[in-house]
């Protein structure tokens, strides 16, 4: 029961932070009209750039309002309606500006996140974990009727063996999926043989073989469904599943 | 203009009357063969009246199982392949219930209705039982025998039961005026079936008729063979820690248990005594074909190297032979071994070949080949038959979409198979000559068919 809720709460926490991003990059919508007596309503946006620095170094705050007379950002204190700022966070920091106007109160976040310089990282929660292991692990992509690791698929492949052997800990599925060209069960042995080509160039790049299960899905879980190269090319493909 | 015709003529095995004349006339170098084969061609085929049965008794119910009685009767004996059957257009106003009412010079009259045999008979309801009585009368005959076959019937008054005593008395007549070869009324056809949302196991009379799921496991289930005495079907599920070879009985009417292999076990296909299954296997590591128990037991691999090696298939009249598909040389292709594993030969010599599927007959290989595949060369995807022992083919289907997974009928007079033609893939039958295409199937997408020993 543990791991189903964890995944659930991963979704959550990755809905959240798309959410987040989203209210940054975008002017929010007004909301709905208000009768016609009714001031306008304050508009506000806030982002960072960049939204990832290494320890010690600035970020640019940049934010814009409308329609508000008291604007502040947490941390920071009351500052212009609009305008921008250099700051140094120690650690990441979501920013959070709150605009107040006689229409109401409207607020804007943005995320600054701080690499911790080449020290260790603290043990993770599995949330983050999950995220990294999606940014490192990339799935491998094979050509037409090939089980054979292409060359361009090389540098995914290390990124991948590299990030395993630093979390020991994380056990994978490797799904072998095939495009929808051909038979049912030739894809199905194809998809094996491709599954076991990528878990074979882990345990090579020194991913210990135990921690890795293989499954063929042939054309029976297509990616893409529409029937052209590029999606089948998305179809053709090693996928890896994080189990842990 | 060079024009070159090949004739050849293959009796099919000994005890049928089967005959496969194969004519191939190539027009060009260039362009498309022309291929046309057939059950008997040349033979002439029994000229075949099946007027409708009549009521016998005053029963309300009497209406619709004629209904239900004569459309199945007149379909089966329209499929059968080996008749020339009168359209009912043709027939005379008066038709008999019984031998005392059968005027024959009216059924053999020339032009029309020119039959030489008539079936007919009787149905009738009483006390929700109902019984049917059905003769075969040789109506060219001037002897003073002329009955062929008498039969009679009796069951539960249900479209079901009729449709059953419908499929009797067909094979019964297919069986008599077709070589002794027993008819396909009474077969089953296994099959995938994804209507439902998942992909399970499905079950069909032979007519496309009473279609139900056999499975209902909820995840992907592949790759359907029945066994040859109709009791347990091997099939190939997807499970969380991969495909395993799942085993369903009739007897009990529930999966039974089966050994886990781990690994992939994809493609399972009995043995002809029904003692041993061939499979796909990649417990050792790359999908190879293994024989295996029709308990589970005693594996032994029969392929190695990187493969992939898939669906296997015993010579279902010899059981001495396995053909499978194999991707060793690159794009899939057929190959044949004798069942111990040694005399791998290569059948196909280019292209896309799969889904081998023995004749009855032991001597033909029906499978799903793009002859030209590859970078611009979109090829399509048809069924062809192959002579095992000259190595020489035919097209069966021809500018109808994708079409796979080929199946004979246990008669050998039919096969059933997968196509794309209308847009989705379902199932279709046809003659083994490529004439007489139905479809069987029209709801989701269906695919994989199988068709029953007998």
């Amino acid at each position: 029961m543990k791991h189903p809720m964890r995944r659930w709460l991963t979704l959550v926490f990755i809905l959240s932070a798309i959410l987040m991003v989203s209210a940054c990059k975008k002017k929010t919508a007004p909301p709905p009209p208000p009768p016609p007596p009714a001031p306008p309503a304050p508009t506000a946006s806030l982002s960072a750039n960049p939204d990832t620095v290494e320890k010690g170094q600035s970020a640019t705050l940049t934010w814009q309002t409308t329609n508000a007379t008291d604007v502040s950002i947490d941390g920071i204190g009351p500052v212009e309606p609009n305008g921008s700022k250099s700051v140094t966070p120690t650690d990441s920091t979501t920013y959070r500006l709150i605009a107040k106007g006689s229409g109401g109160t409207q607020d804007a976040t943005a995320r600054v996140t701080v690499n911790a310089a080449a020290v260790a990282p603290p043990p993770q929660p599995s949330l983050t974990e999950q995220q990294l292991f999606a940014q490192n692990v990339k799935d491998i992509y094979f050509d037409y009727d090939k089980a054979d690791i292409r060359a361009d698929q090389q540098a995914s492949l290390q990124a991948g063996a590299r990030f395993l052997q630093q979390h020991a800990n994380i056990r994978i599925t490797i799904e072998g999926h095939c495009d929808e060209r051909g038979t049912t069960e030739y894809n199905l042995a194809l998809g094996t043989n491709r599954a076991d080509a990528v878990k074979n160039a882990l345990v090579q790049g020194g991913v210990a073989g135990d921690r890795i299960k293989t499954i063929s899905y042939g054309k029976e879980k297509p990616f893409c469904n529409e029937s052209n190269e590029s999606c089948w090319q998305q179809n053709r493909r090693g996928h890896f599943v994080y189990e842990q | 203009m060079e024009q070159k015709s090949l004739m050849k003529r293959i009796a099919a095995a000994r005890n049928h009357l089967v005959l496969f004349t194969i004519l191939i006339l190539a027009a060009t170098a260039a362009a498309q063969d022309w291929i046309r084969t057939g059950t008997g061609l040349g033979v002439e085929k029994i000229r075949l009246a099946a007027s409708d049965f009549k009521p016998a008794t005053q029963d309300p119910k009497n209406t619709d199982l004629l209904k239900t009685f004569n459309d199945t009767l007149f379909n089966d004996l329209d499929n059968a392949g080996i008749f020339d059957l009168v359209s009912k257009s043709f027939y005379p106003l008066q038709v008999p219930g019984q031998p005392t009412e059968l005027k024959a010079a009216d059924w053999s009259a020339s032009p029309a209705p020119n039959a030489s045999m008539l079936a007919f008979g009787n149905l009738g309801v009483a006390a929700d039982k109902v019984t049917v009585q059905g003769w075969l009368y040789d109506v060219k005959s001037t002897s003073t025998s002329p009955q062929v076959l008498g039969k009679q019937y009796n069951d539960n008054a249900t479209a079901e039961a009729v449709r059953v005593i419908a499929h009797k008395f067909a094979d019964e007549i297919i069986f008599r005026l077709g070589g002794g070869i027993p008819g396909i009324a009474e077969s089953k056809i296994y099959f995938v079936s994804k209507r439902s949302g998942n992909k399970e196991i499905w079950a069909m009379d032979y007519d496309s008729a009473n279609q139900h799921a056999v499975t209902h496991l909820g995840t992907i289930s592949l790759s359907p063979r029945i066994s040859p005495d109709g009791s347990r079907l091997a099939f190939s599920a997807n499970n969380k820690t991969g495909w395993d070879v799942t085993m369903y009985s009739f007897d009990l009417n529930r999966i039974v248990s089966f050994p886990h292999f781990g690994g992939m076990n994809f493609s399972p296909s009995w043995s002809p005594d029904g003692a041993k299954l061939a499979l796909s296997s990649s417990r050792n590591g790359y999908p190879n074909i293994f024989v295996i128990d029709a308990s589970g037991g005693n594996p032994r691999r029969l392929t190695s190297g990187q493969g992939p090696d898939i669906s296997p298939i015993w010579n279902r009249k010899t059981g001495a032979q396995i053909a499978f598909v194999s991707g060793r040389t690159g794009l899939p292709q057929i190959y044949t071994m004798e069942a111990d594993g040694t005399n791998v030969q290569r059948l196909t010599d280019q292209g896309y070949a799969v889904s081998p599927n023995w004749a009855p007959n032991g001597q033909f290989l029906t499978f799903s080949w793009m002859r030209k595949y590859g970078p611009g060369e979109p090829g399509s995807n048809d069924l062809y038959l192959m002579d095992i022992a000259s190595k020489q083919w035919v097209q069966l289907t021809h500018d109808a979409g994708r079409n796979d997974s080929p199946c004979w009928s246990p008669d050998g007079r039919h096969i059933v198979f997968q196509s794309h033609r209308t847009g989705t893939d379902q199932i279709f039958s046809m003659l083994a000559d490529g004439t007489n295409v139905k479809q069987l199937t029209f709801s989701g997408d269906n695919s994989q068919p199988d068709w029953s020993w007998k």
